[in-house]
């Protein structure tokens, strides 16, 4: 490629403003759809705006209203509820897979693969398959029944105090095998001379297992948490295929409630509220994990 | 998993964010747990019970019963489908169909009413693949560029800049809904499938920028430093040196991207609820709204049209769509 001085020039200085130029409408796009929406939505949680988004300060009015909505604090329960046992389950379930799986498992690939099919479902679809299986006449009930356990109920689907839960068992279905992924990797990871070292130490293999192997994930952890968290805390899909919210608002979550006051039942304000509240939790969430995660990898 | 403003990214190896200080820490795309076996990792476990038969047995009755859980729904689903209604009420959801009958597949394709319309999932279906193949095009190809730029060519600020565009994966996207349903009647795209492909590539570029940014950043300086002095420009380094080592990456961005809008419910329920609705919106009507006699078969079999773009990938490129998802599964 010889060129002459000036084309050398002219090509240096397209070098110097191309990169930019590329990337610019990218950022234009995220300065717009991402910083600028969210100022908006932010915007119009201090507006009156009901049917038609208006745009008159009117203060805390829409914050105040929630936080008066008895619906609004079942939902956020309802988080609370599936949050914690979503993410604890999932932990659990995904962290003894993992460790089972490290042990030198003949077709260890075709399991893999069967723990990790969930996760490429949409929500809806293993939430129309679970609201089957759960059916309280059809599903696991009659399977029960059949086996010769004749008063064996299963209605949670139906019943209001407990259809959160059908909820946490669809949900740990389908993520808790992305979480076996993610512990297995990093128990892989593991330099070998850590546990050779505690072998001829004469530790046990479940003492190094407790005392060293799973100890050192922590940083794993702190990723995994951190994704189930924003899982749960943005869970819309599975919720409506599985239970719509109900029996009656039993099983609403933020997301469910944000959805329906801003789309369906003409409350723009309380919408955008409840959205500037699911951020608020988001960044009250992440920003500690994401802290405490960078910190544990630093440490390792 | 925010390193600092400097270095950010979600990183894949070992599935921890721990790309320090300097640029050449390998923040790659590579899942040490998911090569394939025979590969180090295949051995590298520690056997808990290395001559118990006893527990080597335990062990494998617990890693099977994991297996059938994982893959009871997928059964009943399938058997489900093939049943008449009768055959449903009969048994019970365990038990083979008497008679395997495609009689719901027929009607979830063409027939099954998802709302007022009857003319079943197809309809949706080839909406959602009009929605997901351009969406999933553009945001390849702006996060290939984009990742170049960020990668190859930074400039002053530029690290500030990407950290602000990975901001997009992290939001609830409920807190977008109510300005973006308004720009999209404004722009006169409301309810439409080219409104949902706009949604898309504005809010999926920020992960395939992370996804080729991250790839990048692995490829040898010296490499593009050794082109540029030959005199090779920006569009040229791009074309001629990276793109033909990019495969691998490129795979996983498609399908990552491929599975997540295909999967979307939020935006398809929002933005698109009409005619122009994806098919997993389609699918929570038809199972949600249907009146008159519920039709589990039918139900089952729309799901798994549904399901099957999706599967259909997992089985053949499962390898990378597992690494796609410990990269950017920040977005859930």
């Amino acid at each position: 490629m010889s060129a002459s001085p000036s084309q050398g020039r002219l090509s240096a200085l397209a070098d110097r403003w191309l990169p930019k130029l590329v990337l610019s409408p990218t950022l234009a796009a995220s300065l717009i759809f991402v910083y600028g929406f969210i100022a908006w939505t932010g915007w119009l949680s201090f507006t009156e705006s009901r049917l038609m988004p208006r745009y008159d300060w009117a203060g805390l009015l829409q914050y105040q209203a929630l936080f008066e909505n008895e619906r609004w604090w079942t939902a956020a329960a309802n988080l609370g509820i599936f949050g914690s046992l979503f993410i604890l389950f999932c932990l659990l379930v995904g962290l003894l897979m993992a460790v089972l799986l490290d042990q030198k498992i003949r077709a260890e690939g075709a399991l893999r693969t069967i723990y990790l099919y969930p996760m490429a479902l949409s929500f809806v679809v293993t939430g129309t398959a679970w609201k089957w299986m759960l059916n309280p006449d059809m599903g696991l009930q009659k399977v029960m029944n059949d086996l010769g356990f004749a008063n064996f109920t299963f209605d949670w689907l139906v019943n209001p105090d407990m259809s959160i839960y059908t909820v946490v068992i669809a949900g740990v279905w389908q993520s808790s095998g992305f979480v076996m992924a993610l512990f297995l990797a990093g128990l892989r990871g593991i330099d070998d001379s850590i546990i050779k070292a505690a072998q001829v130490d004469g530790a046990s293999l479940p003492t190094i297992y407790r005392r060293i192997l799973i100890p050192s994930l922590r940083p794993v952890f702190f990723s995994v948490l951190l994704i189930l968290s924003h899982i749960a805390i943005k869970s819309f899909d599975l919720v409506m295929a599985l239970t719509g919210g109900g029996p009656g608002t039993s099983s609403d979550v933020p997301a469910i409630f944000m959805y329906q006051f801003a789309f369906t039942r003409g409350q723009l304000g309380q919408g955008a509220a409840s959205a500037m509240m699911m951020l608020f939790t988001i960044v009250a969430v992440l920003v500690p994990l994401m802290y405490m995660e960078t910190r544990s990898a630093k440490r390792v | 998993m925010f390193n600092s403003a400097k270095n950010t990214a979600v990183q894949p190896d070992s599935g921890v964010a721990r790309c320090s200080g300097s640029r050449r820490t390998p923040c790659t795309v590579s899942t040490p747990a998911l090569r394939a076996p025979g590969s180090r990792t295949a051995q590298a476990g520690f056997v808990l019970l290395p001559n118990l038969t006893v527990g080597r047995a335990l062990v494998y009755a617990a890693l099977l019963l994991m297996a059938i859980y994982y893959l009871l729904p997928l059964y009943v689903m399938l058997t489900t489908s093939f049943k008449s209604l009768d055959d449903i009420r009969a048994g019970n959801m365990l038990s083979l169909p008497q008679a395997w009958q495609g009689g719901a597949w027929v009607k979830a394709w063409a027939e099954a009413c998802t709302g007022v319309e009857c003319n079943g999932m197809q309809g949706f279906f080839w909406n959602s693949i009009k929605m997901t193949l351009p969406a999933v095009a553009i945001s390849t190809i702006l996060g290939a560029v984009n990742g170049y730029v960020v990668s190859m060519w930074r400039f002053r600020g530029s690290d500030a800049l990407f950290t602000m565009l990975l901001v997009g994966c992290f939001i609830p996207f409920q807190v977008v809904l109510l300005p973006m349903a308004q720009v999209l009647g404004m722009l006169g795209i409301a309810n439409t499938t080219t409104g949902l492909v706009l949604v898309h590539v504005v809010y999926g570029t920020a992960f395939t920028t992370l996804f080729f940014r991250n790839f990048y950043i692995t490829v040898p300086d010296e490499l593009v430093k050794a082109a540029r002095i030959d005199g090779a420009g920006f569009w040229t380094i791009f074309l001629r040196i990276l793109l033909p080592i990019s495969g691998p990456i490129f795979v996983v961005c498609i399908i990552w991207q491929f599975t997540q809008i295909w999967n979307d419910f939020l935006f398809g329920v929002v933005f698109a609820s009409g005619e122009a609705q994806p098919i997993t919106v389609a699918l929570n009507n038809l199972v949600n709204t249907s009146t008159g006699v519920k039709e589990y078969n039918v139900d089952m079999a729309a799901a798994i049209i549904a399901a099957l773009p999706t599967l259909f990938v997992y089985m053949v490129a499962g390898r990378y769509f597992v690494r796609g998802l410990t990269a950017g599964a920040v977005k859930g």
